[in-house]
């Protein structure tokens, strides 16, 4: 037996589109209906460091006519399963370990709004990949493509990038931050230049 | 709007209900007169000494000779380490009158550790990453650049430095300036011309080794160590011949005897130091090839016994739980022959380290009345919070007495030399720990004490903060960061974060302290004009008197002080004093590398004790000179 909104996050969903409340009454019918299906998993994933995109852009001037970054989301932009697997990941492969909880150490912090490498998945998909050059190591080869975007899709949310609700919501551990979910979205900035990567 | 909403819903309602977990990977100059050294004790230098008589006068009650006070040719001053400086022209009567002489900036906005050196009439300033050296003129009004030595190490190593890219400055020989570079390199830098001489890669930053420790220079052999205590590095001191560079013996912190260095010559004081691969054997399987144990801090030099003493640094993972035993020889004091590198006595004063106190502070060599006849001795204010008196012959513990708040111990057992734990603050896995004090940076980090033979006291920069801490799971991947820690510091009691104390090592008491907002983090000398000299991380540089710690000149620099000072005579024989301002180093990464503070264990947990350091300094390295008028 499949109980109906067994999901904490499709009830919350529902609550508060309190304006198109009828709207939420029929899609919650269809949701009864589809949510006794198993979730659909997609196995089949990219083959391991894909890059994001061939078009992923990391400045806005570009010679010629400009012609748009591709838009590359990531397939777990909306999906809070794959951003709580993202912040395990983010604790096992040890990106805490520079980046902490967001703060930064040896790494630059990633709760904020600066983004030296661009704050657009694919831009952080090609920085988690290919490295960069002021210390963060390469981790292509080393995680499967579906990982790096879940690292993506959470990376984003410690700046309060994602939705609330797809955003963690909680910690087991000693708390040292607000949730993902309650921090305020950091509108991304472009940051001038790398804090580690002045020199005279 | 609301046909997206019901996409999204629908969505969501069918990805909603798994709970099946995919399956993740989980770890996957001149002339060496040897004869001169002996008796000298501190590198000699062909410039000629301009102190005259002054000199040995000053010098009749210090421990060990010392080669001259118009110079300051390595970061300690002297192999006894003792940053004490017999030079009288600047008292702590006139002190109040000097006056800046020059500036110079580094042009680097990182964590300025360094303190300059000066050889004859050149003063050489080494910054952090990128490392450069630059040699001014000190002859010339002003002091300009006579050249700068780049040595470009990898970008890719400031991903493994663990607190700020620091440089704890060079180190002058025989007409050569040697230094390390962040990506593990050691280089030699002709100290006339800023032609490299030689450059030998001894670590690698793909292991997580960076080095961030100002070499020592002993009998024609450059002494180097290993950073990445928070990178499971497997720690080591390496000699390489000053002429060529090319490698004459490494000893490991960790693994069996014949890395380790320890034969038949080994005579450890305490029982639980003896027996055979004890580097193996006191760690779980082979733990020992990523426990740490680096050697980033300073080295001193006995001439007359003919030895060499450092400490070793922290076992990796700072989390306990996952390394049962000893983890021997971190945390730990190693005596070993400069020639062969061979280990003469150890001493672990931290055995199965629960707290990151790295034991690679400063060691003092004296001289000094104890229990009624001449010791010689090594003095360490340490990391857990105690002055430790050793025997430096044998390595016995003779004292150990509390300088900070602690409550991780309850004192040191001199019949085994080993801390009596306070169980109840022992960190965890899954559980928060909290009034940990001192902190993870211990009472005292790496910034180093003076000593000062005329009034018998110690002037130790220091911290006072505690944590709280969990220990989380461990993931050893070479090249990434390996503490399974969670921590968040705070001020220890009193609110305040640092002090400035005097401590007599043969009375075993405090004389005066001074407390600071911030932790002290820079080093401290002493002259014998009775001036301490020391800087702040809220821009100040200071001078004190040596006898009650009373302020009697302050300067305010552009940015927060974590130098070294020192003091010379300059090419118009008058005194001056140097201090390289930048703020950085662990406690000031928030700013140099501008953290979000709202993240209280960022940094390793420092950032929470350093949250309005932001609101007082800025970052941007710069030498400030002073002289009186």
């Amino acid at each position: 037996m499949c109980l109906p909104f067994r999901n904490r996050e499709n009830l919350r969903r529902i609550r508060i589109r309190g304006s198109a409340r009828r709207l939420a009454l029929a899609s919650s019918l269809l949701l009864v209906l589809s949510a006794c299906e198993r979730e659909k998993r997609q196995f089949e994933t990219w083959p391991p460091s894909a890059a994001a995109s061939t078009a992923v852009r990391e400045v806005e001037l570009q010679p010629g006519p400009p012609t748009r970054s591709v838009d590359v989301r990531g397939p777990y932009a909306n999906n809070a399963f794959g951003v709580s697997e993202g912040k395990r990941l983010y604790n096992q492969m040890n990106c805490s370990g520079c980046h902490f909880q967001g703060g930064g150490g040896i790494g630059p912090a990633l709760m904020d709004a600066e983004w030296i490498y661009g704050s657009a998945p694919e831009n952080i998909f090609e920085t988690i990949v290919e490295g960069r050059p002021n210390g963060m190591p390469a981790f292509g080869g080393k995680l499967g493509t579906d990982q790096v975007w879940q690292l993506v899709a959470y990376v984003r949310s410690m700046s309060g990038l994602l939705p609330k609700d797809i955003a963690p919501g909680r910690n087991d551990d000693m708390q040292v931050r607000s949730q993902e979910q309650a921090t305020e979205k950091a509108l991304p900035q472009q940051s001038t230049l790398p804090p580690s990567g002045e020199r005279p | 709007m609301a046909r997206v909403s019901l996409v999204v819903l629908l969505v969501v309602g069918a990805v909603a209900c798994s709970d099946e977990r995919p399956s993740v990977p989980s770890s996957n100059a001149p002339s060496a007169r040897t004869t001169t050294l002996a008796a000298g004790g501190s590198p000699e230098s062909e410039v000629p000494d301009r102190r005259g008589a002054l000199g040995a006068a000053a010098h009749a009650a210090s421990m060990l000779p010392d080669s001259g006070d118009a110079q300051w040719t390595i970061p300690a001053k002297n192999y006894a380490s003792t940053r004490y400086s017999g030079l009288t022209q600047i008292t702590t009567e006139n002190v109040s009158g000097l006056q800046l002489a020059f500036t110079f900036s580094t042009g680097v906005n990182r964590g300025h550790e360094a303190g300059p050196l000066v050889v004859g009439s050149t003063m050489y300033v080494v910054t952090p990453f990128p490392n450069i050296l630059y040699a001014l003129d000190l002859t010339q009004p002003g002091a300009p650049l006579k050249w700068k030595y780049e040595p470009h190490p990898s970008s890719a190593a400031q991903g493994v430095a663990c607190c700020d890219v620091v440089n704890r400055g060079a180190a002058y020989w025989e007409g050569k300036i040697y230094y390390n570079t962040l990506d593990a390199h050691t280089v030699a830098v002709d100290a006339a011309t800023g032609k490299e001489v030689w450059k030998t890669k001894v670590g690698e930053i793909n292991q997580g080794e960076s080095i961030t420790m100002a070499p020592l220079v002993v009998k024609g052999k450059v002494l180097v160590g290993n950073s990445g205590g928070e990178f499971g590095v497997r720690g080591w001191l390496t000699a390489l011949d000053a002429a060529t560079g090319k490698l004459a013996w490494r000893a490991h912190t960790t693994g069996p005897d014949k890395d380790v260095l320890i034969g038949l010559r080994f005579k450890p004081f305490y029982e639980q130091d003896r027996g055979p691969d004890l580097g193996v054997s006191s760690w779980p399987s082979d733990m020992w090839k990523y426990g740490g144990g680096g050697v980033w801090g300073w080295i001193s030099y006995d001439p007359e016994l003919d030895l060499i003493y450092y400490g070793t640094a922290n076992p990796s993972p700072w989390n306990p739980d996952v390394r049962p035993g000893d983890n021997k020889w971190t945390a730990g004091i190693f005596a070993r022959d400069p020639d062969t590198g061979e280990a003469v006595w150890a001493y672990q004063w931290s055995p199965h380290d629960l707290y990151d106190y790295d034991g690679v502070n400063e060691l003092l060599l004296l001289d000094l009345p104890i229990g009624g006849q001449t010791r010689k001795v090594l003095v360490r204010p340490e990391r857990d919070g105690y002055i430790y008196v050793l025997d430096r012959q044998s390595g016995e513990v003779l004292s150990a007495d509390p300088y900070n708040y602690i409550t991780t111990t309850r004192g040191i057992d001199l019949k085994t030399g080993r801390p009596i734990e306070n169980h109840e603050k022992a960190p965890r896995t899954g559980k928060v720990v909290r009034g940990i004090c001192p902190a993870a940076p211990g009472a005292k980090d790496w910034q180093p004490s003076s000593w000062s033979p005329k009034t018998g006291l110690l002037y130790i920069p220091h911290q006072n903060l505690c944590q709280d801490e969990e220990g989380t799971e461990a993931n050893y991947i070479a090249g990434t960061p390996y503490v399974a820690a969670i921590v968040k510091m705070y001020a220890g009691p009193g609110g305040h974060r640092g002090e400035l104390t005097a401590w007599d090592p043969v009375g075993r008491k405090e004389v005066w302290t001074i407390k600071e907002k911030f932790p002290v983090w820079s080093g401290t000398v002493v002259t014998a004009g009775d001036v301490v000299f020391y800087g702040t991380m809220d821009n100040w540089f200071k001078a004190v008197d040596a006898r009650n710690g009373k302020e009697l000149w302050r300067f305010r620099t552009g940015s927060g002080i974590i130098g070294q000072p020192i003091t010379y005579l300059g090419p118009d024989g008058k005194q001056y004093v140097a201090i390289m301002a930048g703020v950085g180093g662990w406690p000031g990464a928030i700013v140099a590398a501008g953290l979000d503070a709202r993240d209280s264990s960022a940094a390793l947990g420092f950032v929470n004790a350093m949250k309005d350091l932001p609101g007082v300094t800025t970052k941007g390295g710069m030498l400030y000179v002073f002289a009186l008028p």
